[in-house]
């Protein structure tokens, strides 16, 4: 017996309603008809917190030189792309996306009441909760709650290379993580449990295995690229999301992380580093994703809890901080500079400038401009989206 | 108890039988005071969430104590120091020797790094066998607890032995006092590299571990304010680490001396002073109850039992034993619908299954590599925030790992060639340890069997399944007649993930 009809069968055998397929299916019928999950977003989590102001930097600002005497980017050094700010020289190889506007730079992004640790300004993020609200779903798991991908999609959404969930925590979205695809098949083998929940442990133990059936059933690694992908963890993450997006079963959401920027000290190093394999594994998944002719239906984000703070630390790195720059991709992204960068002369007594652009004013431009759906429900407010995709 | 003579009250008084209430409460009281032993299920209960996968003898021991008696012998019987003796490198003195990240070739840089992760690796395997082999397993389990709470991780900290060192920390006090794990820890090398003590000084002090001590050590979020953060951040200035030595060490000329006000209290304080006014505060007695609570009893704290039970804790200035013997004797941690509503961490479920199965392995290496890719790489957790745990714990790889490494001890019977290689995304030569651990395990499954009362075949089956699942099984098919089909299905039914 070959793993599909293995699987297949066993999914007969379980039953589909035991596994919570049914509800999704239900939950699928309400789903309103605008919905067009064909638009993929690929999110990009720089995880530790990427300094922004080493990212996309304000090079003509003697504030900028005057507050960062070891850890500046040399003006000679920046890429500029306008008067006032140029890109780290590490991202090179997104230059020729910014020529082509497709690159767009979202500056200030942050959200009122700043939490500086990790743990509760990722979850702020993930959740889209606003400083002194507690969630526990993500917001895409909010979204795709209310209307699920089609079911014949593999999962609403993937989290490739790492453990945590993010956006895509809680039930009522159906997702998998994995690393590495051939793997991730090989051990589907041995899910398919059935049968009635008796706590909340136990009903997301199933939910997980009920997700593994319907992925495995509908994923298979076999695309050959010809794009090359990068060395490392970062490139391999990319590769292994390419190869998920070239199912045609397809899902609606790939969630890649890359860890390590929280540069406390020694930050030039490391950051240099970090960006470039960024920038290296964008320009890979553009190659993939143009092979596949799905560059123009992707929308590649960036996102992280917090950026860091403009004066440099006494370790050559930098501290927790607030408002941040993230990068907008796809072939059908408004190239060009959005919100505002930090206004350096104009801090906070903690050392922090304001924010321009509320984190969930881009949530709603992904789920009314990419998706069309409406984003209050999601979001428990209404953010005007910000105009960086081309409708 | 108190929760079945409410249910039982509101059944009777339903039905009319309100005579026959007080009649049924007292005699329920009495039958409670005249057969106070635990029994099988509340003993392999007890020593299922204190320990790992406990074997049946160990429960049959157990069954015969009451619930006073069988709390008593486990706080009785930790320990403060390893029974195993740790890996040549974690004992080492010579003076450190690390590479200048400026002046160092990438080539000594990178030898400088292997050798750390060699020892890093001698370690999670010693730590592990420490787990497989204790006669205290509620002392590793805590031990555990505090790396988790007082998290620090090799991938920052680096020298395998300051990791060690504080591993010895954290098992000294594992059962003893908070306070005193306190303050050592704040003074632990590796906690000061990790939360970047050492590069904190007068006039740029770094908030890193002020903020950490707050939010996860002690107090919780919201219990504090930033301008606490900064001022205590000030007065943890000049604590640092011998260079040399890797030991702690006050460096009087970088602390800096000026008065501070934390939580409205003005002094010139020094990081004793800041432990001890947050020992001092409620929220930190309530914050590790709460925590504890969802280590052994159950995700969601009673509001009115942890009051209770932090309030003890405070009373007896951070007895640890005082919050454990309080939490392992309330009638929540045995209530029915608290059983199996915990998720298995990977090392409850690597360790556990070995315990429980009576397999020995000759070394640690290869479960300790299984815990990490279940996603808990012991010595290196993910963020200060430590494993997130719970629901967490399992995702698809993760679901499907645990699954793939119980199959594979289920079947190492020797019979089995089929069995699926298990897949690491660790580098190969991790992965390669895991698999010739797994394929050196020998597992009996008839002389398993064999130890369970009964003389069908299927009663046998029926002890199994009370032994290795915290409730029913998943799976209602009829048990096999076979021994390892039986502790198969056992393993691989979604029970068998939760404790």
């Amino acid at each position: 017996m070959d793993r599909r009809a293995f699987l297949q069968s066993s999914i007969s055998a379980v039953g589909l309603n035991a596994l919570g397929i049914g509800a999704t299916s239900l939950a699928f019928a309400a789903a309103p008809q605008g919905a067009t999950y064909r638009n993929l977003l690929v999110l990009i989590e720089l995880k530790g917190g990427n300094d922004g102001l080493n990212t996309v930097v304000p090079y003509a600002d003697p504030t900028y030189y005057a507050l960062r005497p070891k850890i500046a980017i040399a003006r000679d050094d920046v890429l500029q792309l306008s008067d006032r700010a140029g890109l780290h020289p590490a991202l090179a190889p997104l230059l020729p996306l910014w020529k082509n506007r497709e690159l767009a730079v979202l500056q200030g992004v942050g959200y009122p009441g700043p939490n500086l640790s990790h743990f509760r300004s990722i979850e702020i993020w993930d959740t889209a909760s606003g400083s002194d609200a507690y969630l526990t779903d993500g917001w895409l798991t909010r979204a795709f709650t209310a209307s699920p991908a089609p079911r014949a999609f593999a999962a609403d959404g993937v989290i490739i290379g790492s453990y945590d969930m993010g956006p895509l925590a809680g039930d009522g979205i159906r997702a998998v993580a994995l690393s590495n695809t051939e793997a991730f098949l090989r051990q589907a083998r041995l899910a398919g449990a059935a049968g009635e929940a008796r706590n909340k442990a136990y009903r997301h133990i199933l939910r997980v295995e009920a997700d593994i059936v319907q992925a495995a059933t509908n994923l298979d690694a076999r695309h050959e690229f010809t794009t090359e992908f990068p060395q490392g963890g970062f490139g391999n993450a990319i590769k292994t999301a390419c190869q998920i997006i070239a199912n045609p079963s397809g899902v609606a959401v790939v969630r890649l992380t890359l860890s390590g920027f929280d540069t406390h000290g020694a930050q030039s190093a490391t950051q240099a580093r970090l960006l470039g394999e960024l920038a290296r594994g964008i320009v890979a998944l553009k190659g993939a994703l143009t092979e596949l002719r799905r560059w123009d239906d992707a929308l590649i984000l960036t996102y992280a809890e917090f950026g860091r703070r403009p004066r440099e630390n006494l370790s050559a790195g930098t501290d927790h901080g607030t408002a941040n720059v993230h990068f907008a991709l796809g072939g059908r992204v408004a190239g060009g500079f959005y919100g505002e960068a930090p206004v350096l002369d104009r801090l906070s007594g903690d050392g922090n400038p304001d924010y321009a652009v509320d984190f969930r004013a881009i949530y709603a431009t992904v789920l009314e401009r990419w998706w069309g759906l409406p984003s209050k429900p999601t979001l428990s407010e209404r953010f005007a989206p910000v105009p960086f995709v081309k409708t | 108890m108190r929760t079945s003579a409410v249910i039982a009250h509101r059944l009777l008084s339903a039905v009319g039988l309100a005579v026959a209430v007080v009649t049924a409460v007292a005699a329920f009281a009495a039958s409670a005071a005249s057969t106070p032993v635990l029994g099988y299920d509340d003993a392999r209960h007890l020593l299922a969430r204190t320990g790992f996968g406990p074997t049946d003898a160990e429960v049959r021991a157990y069954a015969t104590l009451t619930r006073e008696a069988a709390v008593a012998k486990l706080l009785k019987e930790t320990q403060t120091t390893a029974s195993t003796t740790p890996p040549g490198g974690a004992l080492d003195t010579s003076p450190l020797q690390f590479p200048n990240p400026e002046t160092s070739s990438a080539e000594e840089k990178a030898s400088f790094a292997q050798a750390q992760a060699r020892e890093g690796i001698a370690l999670r395997a010693w730590w592990v066998r420490e787990m497989l082999t204790t006669p205290s397993p509620l002392t590793e389990r805590m031990t555990l607890f505090w790396h988790n709470h007082f998290v620090s991780s090799q991938a920052k900290v680096r020298f395998a032995r300051l990791m060690y060192r504080q591993n010895v920390t954290l098992r000294a006090n594992a059962t003893g006092n908070f306070g005193v794990l306190l303050h050592a820890l704040a003074k632990d090398p590796a906690m000061l590299v990790y939360l970047d003590g050492v590069r904190s000084r007068k006039g740029a002090p770094n908030e890193n571990f002020a903020r950490e001590v707050m939010e996860l050590f002690t107090l919780g979020e919201g219990h504090y304010t930033e301008q606490d953060v900064k001022e205590a951040a000030r007065a943890f200035t000049g604590w640092s680490v011998d260079r040399e030595t890797g030991e702690f060490m006050v460096r009087p000329r970088l602390h800096d001396r000026a008065m501070k006000t934390v939580f409205g209290t003005s002094g010139r304080f020094d990081g004793d002073d800041v432990l001890d006014l947050l020992l001092a505060r409620r929220d930190t007695a309530r914050h590790l109850t709460e925590k504890l609570w969802r280590e052994f009893v159950s995700p969601d704290p009673d509001p009115a039992a942890v009051q209770r039970i932090a309030e003890r804790f405070a009373e007896s200035r951070y007895d640890i034993k005082v919050a454990l013997s309080e939490l392992l004797l309330c009638d929540a941690f045995y209530a029915a619908e608290n059983r199996g509503v915990l998720v298995k961490s990977p090392a409850d479920l690597v360790v556990g299954t070995l315990r429980t199965l009576g397999i020995e392995p000759e070394q640690g290496v290869a479960f300790a590599v299984a815990t990490a890719v279940m996603g808990q790489s012991l010595m290196a957790p993910p963020n200060v925030k430590g494993w997130p745990g719970g629901e967490a714990w399992i995702n698809a790889t993760t679901l499907l790992a645990r699954k793939q490494f119980v199959d594979r001890v289920a079947r190492a019977d020797g019979m089995s060639t089929r069995s699926e290689r298990m897949t690491s995304t660790r580098p190969a030569k991790a992965g390669g340890a895991l698999e010739r651990g797994l394929s050196s395990l020998h597992f009996d499954s008839a002389r398993f069997m064999g130890q369970f009362p009964g003389a069908s075949p299927g009663e046998r089956a029926q002890w199994a399944q009370r032994l290795l699942l915290p409730v029913a099984a998943q799976s209602t098919e009829e048990p096999p007649n076979d021994a390892t089909a039986i502790v198969h299905g056992l393993l691989l039914d979604t029970a068998y993930q939760l404790k």
